[in-house]
């Protein structure tokens, strides 16, 4: 049985959801990273099995599946750095955790739409 | 019969005897390959945008460029020691008993190898044979 606070009686609060993105984007970006060996396979493979591929990529539920992408890799990027300062013992004090929280968040939504719109305009999307 | 073990939590069975002894280095090797994916996703990001509008043949030009073909085959390299050394801490933390732990932490070295090796092996053949090879 948990013999530390339990995930149940814990209010919420933007660093602990900040700590189960961390971990979420990361699992998505897992699964990402064989998006990533499939397009290479593909375009290994010859021309057929990669314009299949591309037009996969292209269809609605694949742009929904990159959009997730870019958020997981802004995000666990951010939150990367975050934990990179956390290692070295800086950042704990908790306004500056909460601050840290937001601005990760807020760059991952600012960056995956600057992106999205980046690609539109230069008709990658 | 000692029944006080019982309500000792394992934190304090552990106190006094010092560190594993070992498993710094994944520690280290974790946050190393962090560092080298802050450059190499933002490549990543850089490289879908160009590819994206291109098309198969646009594709295998990128990829016979060097500086394209090297940081792809190390994008893919250093994201599956990453994301192995990841998901490991994730399986520990989650799952108790032995033998599923043992099953799973082989299960995700066997995936992210795999993946790597067929990611690594498919940009260097683009890269060295080109179109229709």
């Amino acid at each position: 049985m948990p013999l530390s606070p339990h995930l149940q009686v814990w209010r919420w609060h933007v660093t602990m959801a900040a700590s189960i993105f961390t971990r979420a984007t990361g699992v998505a970006l897992y699964v990402g990273l064989f998006v990533v060996v499939g397009w290479a396979a593909s375009l290994a493979t010859g021309p057929g099995s990669y314009d299949l591929f591309m037009v996969v990529m292209a269809s609605w539920l694949g742009k929904l599946v990159l959009f997730g992408l870019s958020l997981s890799i802004f995000y666990h990027l951010a939150a990367g750095l975050r934990h990179l300062a956390f290692d070295s013992g800086r950042g704990f004090e908790p306004k500056t955790a909460d601050m840290t929280a937001v601005i990760c968040i807020a760059f991952a939504l600012v960056a995956t739409v600057a992106v999205w719109i980046l690609a539109y305009f230069i008709g990658a999307v | 019969m000692d029944v006080s073990g019982q309500y000792r939590t394992p934190l304090s069975r552990a106190r006094g005897l010092g560190s594993a002894k070992e498993g710094v280095h994944r520690f280290i090797a974790e946050r190393a390959t962090a560092i080298a994916l802050v450059p190499l996703s933002l490549w990543a990001v850089y490289a879908v945008l160009r590819v994206a509008p291109v098309g198969y043949e646009g594709a295998v030009n990128l990829l016979q460029s060097p500086v394209n073909a090297v940081l792809a085959v190390l994008l893919i390299a250093v994201s599956c020691a990453h994301m192995e050394a990841g998901m490991r801490v994730i399986i520990e933390d989650y799952v108790q008993k032995h033998g599923p732990k043992i099953a799973l932490l082989l299960l995700n070295a066997g995936v992210c190898w795999l993946g790597g090796a067929l990611g690594v092996f498919s940009i260097l053949k683009v890269a060295l044979l080109g179109v229709g090879a």
